[in-house]
């Protein structure tokens, strides 16, 4: 670097740069919380139930296999778009397919990927489909590309 | 070694890598999972192993930093720590609750880990990384909270350099973002959105401070160049990294629920946040090139241009590869995620921290001018094992990414293969990528062998000399 490129003058475009990008990232986060995800989230519909499935999803771990938004693990398949897949997007469908589905976990397949028995119980499970389903309709600007997730 | 209190990175160091290890034998778990999926089921389910492997990276990561933070500050300021005594109750407080919580993880279902450590009053687990039960996560934050303190005052009391304050702005940082672990509210958007000021304003926001404060203080150590010329570049980088990457947030809230302006703001900003990277990598092989002696720790020089040169690959490429919004369209959440998150944690921010050990261990334990030539060459081969093998690790899961999305993306609803059996069609490559894990694993055995070789270096030449009397 050049002479004339002073250490004072890297120091202040170091402390300007990160304090107007710090203060604009607030402004967007403000912007974004305040007036667009009230109305990309469904949090009318977001009920007492969802919440409870939450913690559902959280207490068991979910995320360190799947992905949820494209976000977790990569090791099993996505869900933010399951009630789509695997529930023909009908609640009570859905519910019914969980149910089967985390009953019947672990397969014992062989040599297959297996998914733990987690002992949940009914009201747990239906909380849990609350919940995915709650989150199929957020508006994510149309991602995953396909029903597969 | 300047000052006695420095000596109390060691244990930092020593516990850092005995975690190190860990990781990568959980790691080497997880790929075989991958392949053999029912391997070691129902013990150590993958959601186990995959927490125990990324929660020991970053525990591993606090400590190399903390270590590193512990040994350059004092001699930075010029006097002896505030509290060597503070720092030592502290590695124990961390050191044994680090080691709980992971035992935690693996004897206790996770279910019953939130319960017994009262997750309901405090909902904070089950998150990506922020799987740690809330007590561990005060227990965090308290122990980082001391940390400062003792950094703090004696910074305060001494000599204000570039090089300290970078590190304590970044450490500050890292210790303020943290508070947003413990914001989980019951809306998933909210959550995720916030969950990033963690993640991403971790690892592309203020470790980077952390890191190029690091390596300035190797670099003038080991150059002798002359510390305003080294701290000109700091500032520069630090400069670029925040500004490309705090709106570079947004690349992460493109399909997450945040508005469409992100889509671009996220694009731009994160296209351009390989800069400091890459400045990074100039950095280092200029100021070697400028230097005043030949340092005869060839092993520290080795692993710090090599940080520069990885994590420009793991961080700045492959973060490019994926970042722009029409291509993370179909990347999101695909083995490609895997592929750079592997090497970008590697090339940044693990040989960043084994960088500072290469050249701190000799140093406080007797060898001023670094190991002997033969330990030297050991640590090299480890260097070259690890470095290559992760390499692969990148390569064969980007090709796995690849294929992935060819066949369950790209393809119309109906034509493309579910999830499962994508994976079934891609297994080749995970098997390559266990192997080359291997690999990894066997440079990791070379690496700790050279601790264990004696003898050291002999002093150093000067050969433009005089370095500064910093170096």
């Amino acid at each position: 670097m050049a002479e004339r490129f002073t250490k004072s003058m890297a120091r202040n475009i170091y402390l300007g740069g990160s304090a107007f990008f710090v203060l604009l990232f607030l402004a967007l986060t403000f912007d974004t919380q305040s007036r667009a995800m009230p109305e990309r989230d469904n949090r009318d519909q977001l009920t007492e139930q969802v919440v409870r499935g939450k913690h559902v999803w959280e207490n068991n771990n979910c995320v360190g296999c799947h992905s949820l938004m494209g976000e977790g693990a990569y090791f099993a398949p996505e869900l933010a778009n399951v009630f789509d897949r695997r529930g023909a997007s009908d609640s009570e469908v859905f519910k019914a397919y969980m149910k089967g589905w985390m009953n019947a976990m672990p397969t014992n397949v062989p040599g297959r990927r297996q998914m733990p028995q987690f002992n949940l119980t009914d009201q747990e499970i239906e909380d849990l489909a609350a919940f995915l389903e709650w989150t199929s309709k957020i508006d994510d600007n149309g991602w995953p590309p396909n029903i597969e997730g | 070694m300047k000052y006695e209190s420095q000596r109390v990175a060691m244990p930092y160091f020593i516990f850092a890598l005995i975690l190190f290890a860990g990781q990568i034998v959980f790691g080497l778990v997880l790929g075989l999972q991958y392949v053999v999926g029912d391997f070691l089921f129902p013990e150590i389910p993958f959601n186990v192993a995959r927490m125990v492997h990324t929660n020991l990276l970053i525990v591993w990561l606090l400590f190399g930093f903390m270590g590193a933070t512990y040994y350059l500050v004092p001699e930075e300021a010029q006097t002896e720590l505030y509290s060597p005594l503070l720092a030592w109750i502290l590695f124990w407080v961390f050191a044994a609750a680090g080691t709980l919580t992971i035992l935690g993880y693996l004897f206790v279902d996770y279910a019953t880990l939130a319960d017994v450590t009262m997750n309901k009053l405090l909902p904070t687990m089950g998150r990506e990384f922020l799987e740690q039960p809330t007590i561990t996560k005060i227990g965090i934050a308290l122990v980082v909270v001391g940390f400062l303190v003792n950094i703090l005052m004696t910074a305060l009391k001494g000599r204000k350099t570039v090089v300290n304050i970078v590190l304590i702005t970044g450490l500050v940082g890292l210790a303020v973002l943290w508070l947003f672990s413990f914001y989980n509210p019951g809306n998933l958007t909210l959550d995720k959105y916030f969950w990033w000021f963690v993640v991403h304003l971790w690892v592309e926001g203020v470790w980077e401070l952390i890191m190029g404060a690091i390596l300035a203080y190797v670099l003038i150590k080991i150059t002798g160049v002359d510390r305003e010329v080294i701290e000109k570049w700091l500032y520069v980088i630090i400069a670029m990294a925040l500004i490309t990457g705090i709106i570079g947030t947004g690349h992460h809230f493109f399909w997450i629920g945040p508005p469409e302006y992100w889509l671009w703001l996220g694009s731009v900003f994160s296209a351009l946040e390989p800069l400091p990277f890459f400045m990074m990598v100039l950095f280092a092989f200029n100021m070697i090139n400028r230097r005043r002696r030949n340092h005869p720790n060839k092993a520290a020089m080795l692993w710090a241009m090599g940080t520069a040169v990885m994590a420009f690959l793991g961080a700045g490429v492959w973060g490019f590869l994926h970042t722009l919004a029409p291509v993370n369209y179909y990347t999101h959440g695909s083995q490609i995620t895997a592929a750079h998150g592997h090497m970008a944690f590697y090339g940044a921010y693990v040989m960043i921290v084994l960088t500072i050990i290469s050249y701190a261990m000799p140093i406080m334990r007797g060898r001023p001018y670094g190991n002997s030539n033969t330990a030297q060459i050991l640590e090299m081969w480890g260097f070259w094992l690890m470095t290559i093998s992760m390499v692969f690790i990148t390569l064969f899961l980007t090709g796995a990414g690849i294929l992935q999305i060819w066949l369950q993306r790209i393809p119309e609803s109906g034509e493309a293969l579910s999830f499962m059996a994508t994976q079934d069609n891609i297994a080749l490559f995970y098997w390559m990528r266990f192997v080359a894990g291997c690999f990894f694993l066997a440079g990791l055995i070379v690496y700790f062998g050279s601790f264990f070789i004696k003898g050291q270096a002999s002093p150093a030449e000067e050969v433009r000399g005089p370095a500064t009397e910093d170096a």
